[in-house]
């Protein structure tokens, strides 16, 4: 098996007159964590899907271990791949510890499903969900509900996990822990997707980032190379400062207040 | 939290991983438990309202009398056989040919009304309520006034069918939006759909001979009332038909549950199940509907009663709906025609009398709990 775990080539896509992606190409590798990072509309939600396979790009196509999508069996697919979703719905009243059953299901009538109870058991334990195990899902707090997902995502075993946002709704705590598990993923060999809106968790925890500004990948790299002040200041269209931190020397992106304050003096 | 999920010992995950499981364990066992009671429960409960509703009525059959007959029928020779001249004509042409339909028409409409609910992912939908049952009814008054034989005794249930199907297809593509149903765009649709129905159905009675009408309108109304064992075999292999493939459907119908995209990435493919079970609410609907008329509710009490019981999971789910909607409908019908001495009263005004208050009550705690009608 090759590196190569997902590959998009020269992926259009639009809603209407409205582009949303234009010719994006993207290397998903096993073993790193790529963070997609961007304003809002910037087509990384987007992308996302069109990797998961859930929208068919206008233009180019996506190969998984070197096989277009389209030629993928739904259920083999799903022994491939995980998608955590930004919206975490049910219909019925499912206890926690049913729904992250649910993610093994691609793995029913094999040799794989003897191991259910340990690997359901291990990824509710290190999303700290045990507690919740016997509560309804629907019930659950957003950050609880992510964090269910998550284990259901986790369950599923698949060498590739795509998280669209799955720090949206967390405590700092369980952001932490939630992208530490991912990187944890990601050194035993998968390779992991993960959109986020936080630049300096992104810079973090993620081994490359892609920027994407209009449906472009404006810039790939390490996160050192990509969060320059004036390159994210341009395109988030707001003031940005990076700075490193003085005693571990991470990259903080933070907004930059000074300016907007001395303009609002000067109006003033 | 980072400790826990990165760098926890082994001891630490090795203790929690096991205190996880077992908890894990008792609530299975628990529910495993509660599902074998009920199992139970419903199966006594079908053979004792069996063996009153076969007995009672206008002509009383004792229950020594009643094992008697059973028995020679089997070939063995115990017990006495029924003392009134009428009885054994009455028991196995009359009684038991009922009450099998009566097992037909409740389980299919609590197994149609479920796997709906799946599909729908929506816990209101239900044939009657959307309008499926009245879809079916018109196709298959249809046949009644212009006198279709086409398929025979069949003509009827293909007929029903068929607007079953239609009807499901056209609520299904009226009241979906982004990939689900909202709860005010489903009971809008219902009305509609109901609506419309009702005039063809208005409009068919206007065509229709003295004796056309006649039997549309206590169709309308719904009873067991004359169900020969000839129709028992028209409608239950359509009953079996779906019964078998919603319960093949169950475990995906679970996945459903968590919204389509969801289901697809764990490797449902959705389009294919969501024709599928299209297809079969329509069928359990048609074999419903066909020879009994339009028994409302049943799909939407059952399955929600059963739920509380077992769960959502949709294999214990489906199973007991088919057990306890065959039990409800016996149970019904047998009011229905020993209510009152001397009348049948029609089984879809009784259904409609418990099941709407229910549905409303439904309603309410639906908005209370979603925080709105979505």
């Amino acid at each position: 098996m090759t590196d190569l775990a997902l590959l998009g080539r020269g992926i259009s896509l639009s809603y209407g007159r409205r582009p949303i992606l234009d010719a994006v190409d993207l290397e998903v590798r096993r073993g790193e964590v790529l963070a997609l990072v961007g304003p809002n509309g910037a087509g990384k939600s987007t992308l996302l899907s069109v990797l998961a396979g859930d929208l068919q790009p206008d233009d180019g196509e996506v190969l998984l271990d070197g096989r277009p999508l389209t030629t993928w069996k739904l259920r083999e697919m799903a022994r491939r791949r995980a998608v955590l979703t930004q919206e975490h719905r049910i219909s019925f009243p499912f206890p926690a510890a049913d729904v992250v059953r649910m993610g093994r299901s691609p793995w029913r009538g094999r040799p794989e499903e003897d191991e259910d109870d340990l690997v359901v058991a291990e990824a509710m334990h290190s999303t700290d969900i045990d507690e919740l195990a016997g509560q309804s899902f629907g019930l659950l707090s957003g950050g609880e509900k992510g964090r269910t997902s998550f284990a259901r995502v986790l369950a599923q075993k698949t060498g590739i996990l795509l998280l669209d946002e799955p720090t949206a709704a967390l405590d700092i705590g369980h952001q932490e822990g939630l992208l530490g598990r991912a990187r944890t993923e990601a050194r035993a060999g998968a390779a992991v997707v993960v959109v986020l809106h936080d630049l300096t968790l992104a810079a973090a925890w993620a081994d490359r980032i892609a920027l994407l500004h209009r449906g472009r990948v404006t810039a790939e790299g390490r996160a050192a190379e990509v969060f320059t002040a004036p390159l994210l200041s341009l395109v988030y269209d707001h003031p940005i400062d990076v700075i490193v931190h003085p005693a571990t020397e991470e990259l903080l992106v933070l907004p930059d207040r000074r300016s907007v304050v001395s303009r609002e003096e000067t109006v003033l | 939290m980072t400790a826990t999920l990165s760098s926890s010992t082994s001891h630490d995950r090795h203790v929690k991983t096991e205190v996880t499981d077992s908890t894990a364990a008792r609530m299975e066992q628990r529910r495993r438990r509660r599902t074998m009671v009920l199992y139970a429960g419903l199966i006594v409960g079908l053979v004792v309202a069996t063996l009153v509703s076969s007995g009672s009525g206008q002509l009383q059959i004792p229950l020594d009398e009643m094992l008697g007959s059973i028995a020679h029928r089997l070939g063995l020779d115990i017990g006495p056989m029924p003392s009134h001249p009428q009885g054994e004509y009455t028991l196995w042409n009359v009684r038991f040919s009922r009450i099998a339909m009566a097992v037909i028409v409740g389980g299919s409409l609590a197994v149609a009304g479920a796997a709906m609910q799946g599909v729908f992912g929506n816990p209101l939908a239900e044939p009657s309520v959307v309008g499926v049952s009245s879809g079916a009814a018109v196709a298959a008054g249809a046949a009644i006034v212009f006198g279709l034989r086409f398929a025979g005794d069949w003509s009827i249930p293909v007929c029903a069918f068929v607007g079953g199907l239609v009807t499901t297809l056209l609520v299904y593509a009226l009241s979906r939006s982004e990939g689900r149903t909202e709860v005010v765009t489903l009971v809008l649709t219902g009305i509609a759909v109901n609506a419309v129905a009702g005039a063809l159905l208005a409009l068919l009675m206007f065509l229709g001979d003295t004796q056309a009408r006649e039997s549309i309108v206590f169709w309308q109304l719904g009873s067991l009332n004359g169900s020969r064992w000839p129709y028992v075999w028209v409608v239950a292999p359509l009953a079996v038909v779906g019964v078998v493939i919603s319960l093949l459907c169950a475990r995906s119908l679970d996945l459903l549950s968590l919204g389509e995209r969801s289901a697809r990435h764990l490797g449902v493919n959705v389009e294919r199940l969501r024709i599928i079970l299209i297809v079969v609410v329509a069928l359990l609907t048609a074999a419903a509907v066909s020879f009994c008329g339009i028994v409302a509710f049943v799909g939407l009490v059952v399955p929600h009663l059963v739920r509380m019981i077992t769960g959502p999971g949709h294999r214990t789910l489906l199973t007991a709906c088919l057990l306890a909607g065959a039990l409800v409908l016996i149970c019904a019908d047998t009011v229905a025609r020993t209510f009152v001495a001397y009348t049948d009263l029609p089984l879809g005004m009784l259904t409609s009398l418990v099941g709407g208050p229910f549905f409303f009550w439904l309603l309410r705690r639906t908005r209370k709990t979603a925080g709105g009608w979505a």
